[in-house]
């Protein structure tokens, strides 16, 4: 993992020092609101309905169980005992005292944490995939440059009032985890037959309002050209970017309508200014940035393990949760574990209280190497466990409330915290998340369907990503009532794809009904195996919506 | 303008008694005195020989945010002050003007702040090569200059710092 040097401590202690003093004018009204709100945002602090929410970064998703402890403490101390894990891998706290703020954040330098930019219209947090670094279909990890980029973007005095929020994430895997297509920049790392390390830069992708995946502007950009290229990109951005409406500040709305061959070419002429300038990188420092991201001192083990194999044979229970929860490690011998924080009813999607955060460093440090990861899906991932550990694991998981077997399957809920929280959202998303849980407790059954996506955001900001579901799901407006819009379709990864509204929208009881005949749907049509998402494609939406509307169930 | 603070090599300083009138507009008359002027008001009052870069002009030029720096390029040599406005705090664009006429068009002069110019912005306008900053009527100035320090790590580079922290970092070789 990265570990802070004196440069990255004195940055962070200074900053908090700096917001403490921006909140004290506030509390002073020496700020007024209207000049404190981008202050408090490039911090993380949002008002949300009922109090203060705070959102602390977890770099590219990654943190250690001492972290982990720390995030435990807030929530214990200043928050209402959990947190809630967002897609893009941070964690909001949200029920915060604005006068607490300043604690919470010297608490968290002491850990090398901090809020820097997790909102505002600026460059947020680095993302990346939560396998980094131990996926079997890597080809390289891609949190070295990550580290070089969320440094090179922090408190970057150009770039810091932009016409809009800025989203970077990159991939290095066969599988795109990352969904670097819906991302403002989405960088893909890979190397060329003569082991040059090449990266594919694609720019425009987003969802909210318009929603659009991402364009490719260039590829085969040595790795060394990566801060300079970001630069041109951002440059033009910041310059010909709109700003006289919020819903189309962002540079996908600029790559539309110079068209992505203009955009490009605007790119290239800023660049070819800077390219060969002090921007670009040294060996020097990517190796400095990489030694922290070294493989831990795996053992060298055989890639079968008969505890393991016979626990497998011996316990249905335990093999389920195997056969979704647990990926494929490039250390033989080892697997990565995804704890679900998607238990069902029982608790909303990403949320995760204090002793679960306490058990989860726990886990990390009898099982791992103290190391934890948050997946974009909400979920906690425990990067390296002995297949001889799993049994052990899953049992204090299942203890923890963190078993649930079902990730990639229909009850592994993306939502954002919807209306019971957020003051932008349209409609509810929690129980309606929960409603559709209940609906789908059975288990042989949820298997049965197999890999199936469902997402709810409760605005257009599109927080839960629904347009990427397999099934979305979207609260509007209506006359002041809560309405919710369905789409299918969507899919993430390299075969990225929007979903499609299937008609009018429902109201909240219906939802649970409308989900069941969209799967009813798709098993009346589905060949073999095929998942949801490839039903979908090869029929069409039609037989869809014919099930789903086919009673006098659509509201007028 | 009052209620602007310059950075001089004594380091920031107040100046009560800036002889410069910002016009926003055409009018007439035109104040007296040294004078801050639409890029297009300020080509047209400017002579010929002022236009082809053969002589100083006692006209500065004030850029709106979706003016491009560029433009400035044949006069630079004689121009006087230029500023760069902020509509709103939160407008950004003068950022990437401020870098392009410092850094790449090689802007020596005065490089003004004007409009919504606060103090918490005053070390990313400093960093971005602004040396004099018409801090807003209503805020106090002498509290402004509170804004200059800003955090004294900066990871990436700016007009004052070129370097990336990489390349500056104690123990780093230059010539890799």
């Amino acid at each position: 993992m990265y570990q802070y040097d004196e440069y990255d401590r004195a940055l962070v202690l200074e900053r908090v020092a700096q917001f403490r003093d921006q909140i004290e004018r506030r509390l002073n009204d020496e700020l007024s609101e209207e000049e404190f709100l981008p202050l408090r945002l490039q911090n993380g602090l949002y008002l949300q309905k009922h109090a203060y929410m705070l959102r602390v970064a977890i770099p590219y998703g990654t943190l250690s169980s001492e972290q982990m402890r720390t995030l435990a403490h807030i929530a214990r101390h200043y928050d209402r005992d959990y947190g809630h894990f967002t897609t893009r891998q941070n964690i909001q706290f949200n029920w915060i005292e604005l006068e607490q703020v300043g604690d919470i954040l010297e608490r968290l330098a002491e850990v090398e944490m901090h809020a820097i930019q997790t909102s505002g219209n600026c460059v947020r947090n680095i993302t990346t995939e939560a396998f980094a670094g131990v996926a079997a279909d890597e080809l390289l990890d891609p949190r070295p440059l990550a580290e070089i980029l969320r440094q090179w973007s922090t408190v970057n005095p150009e770039f810091l009032y932009l016409p809009r929020k800025f989203k970077i994430a990159i991939c290095s895997a066969e599988q795109d985890r990352a969904a670097i297509m819906m991302h403002d920049i989405g960088l893909y790392l890979y190397r060329d037959e003569a082991g040059e390390l090449l990266l594919r830069v694609m720019v425009g992708g987003g969802l909210g309002r318009t929603p659009i995946l991402a364009q490719q502007v260039r590829e085969a950009l040595p790795w060394r050209h990566l801060l300079s290229y970001v630069e041109a990109i951002l440059r033009v951005f910041n310059r010909h970017g709109r700003r006289d409406n919020k819903y189309k500040a962002r540079i996908k709305i600029l790559v539309k309508a110079l068209g992505v061959e203009a955009f490009a070419r605007e790119v290239e002429e800023e660049w070819q200014h800077i390219k060969d300038g002090p921007a670009e990188l040294t060996e020097a420092e990517y190796q400095r940035v990489a030694a922290f991201f070294a493989p831990p001192a795996y053992a060298v083990l055989d890639d079968t393990d008969l505890g393991y194999g016979s626990a497998l044979a011996r316990n249905p229970a335990f093999a389920r949760w195997v056969e979704r929860n647990v990926q494929a490690h490039k250390v033989p011998g080892y697997a990565s574990v995804v704890l679900s924080t998607k238990p069902g009813p029982a608790a909303p999607p990403g949320d995760v209280t204090s002793a679960q955060m306490e058990g989860i460093a726990e886990l990390a440090e009898r099982y791992g190497f103290g190391e934890i990861r948050i997946a974009h899906e909400q979920n906690v991932v425990l990067p390296d466990v002995r297949k001889s550990d799993l049994h052990a694991l899953w049992q204090r998981a299942g203890e923890l409330g963190l078993a649930a077997p079902n990730v990639g399957l229909l009850t592994d809920i993306i939502a954002c915290p919807g209306g019971d929280y957020c003051s932008l959202a349209n409609a509810k998303s929690i129980p309606i998340a929960q409603a559709i849980q209940q609906r789908f407790a059975d288990l042989d059954h949820l298997h049965d369907l197999g890999e199936l996506s469902l997402n709810i955001s409760g605005c257009m900001n599109a927080c839960a990503h629904h347009h990427l579901g397999n099934i979305g799901i979207l609260g509007v407006d209506k006359n002041g009532s809560e309405w919710y819009q369905v789409t299918i379709g969507g899919a993430q990864g390299k075969a990225a794809a929007l979903g499609k509204v299937i008609g009018p929208s429902f109201d909240a009881a219906q939802i649970p009904e409308v989900i069941e005949r969209l799967v009813d749907t798709f098993l009346a049509y589905r060949e073999g195996d095929e998942p949801f998402v490839d039903t979908v494609q090869r029929i069409g939406l039609e037989p869809f919506k014919e099930r789903v509307y086919r009673q006098a169930e659509v509201p007028a | 303008m009052n209620n602007l603070i310059k950075l001089g090599e004594g380091g920031a300083r107040i100046v009560a008694d800036d002889p410069w009138s910002w016009v926003r507009e055409a009018a007439e008359p035109l104040p007296d005195g040294p004078l801050l002027l639409p890029l297009a008001l300020w080509r047209a009052r400017q002579s010929a020989e002022v236009l082809a870069g053969r002589a100083d002009t006692r006209d500065g030029v004030w850029l709106a945010p979706d003016d491009e720096p560029e433009e400035l390029a044949p006069w630079l040599a004689g121009l006087p002050l230029i500023a760069l406005e902020f509509p709103s705090f939160r407008d950004g664009r003068a950022y990437s003007q401020a870098y392009l006429l410092r850094t790449r068009l090689g802007w020596q002069g005065e490089l003004r702040a004007v409009g919504d110019v606060l103090r918490d912005q005053l070390s990313h306008m400093r960093q971005c090569g602004f040396d004099a900053f018409a801090v807003r009527e209503d805020k106090p100035a002498l509290d402004a200059l509170k804004g200059l320090t800003g955090i004294s790590v900066l990871y990436g580079r700016s007009v004052l710092e070129p370097r990336p922290l990489f390349r500056r970092r104690i123990g780093v070789d230059e010539e890799e």
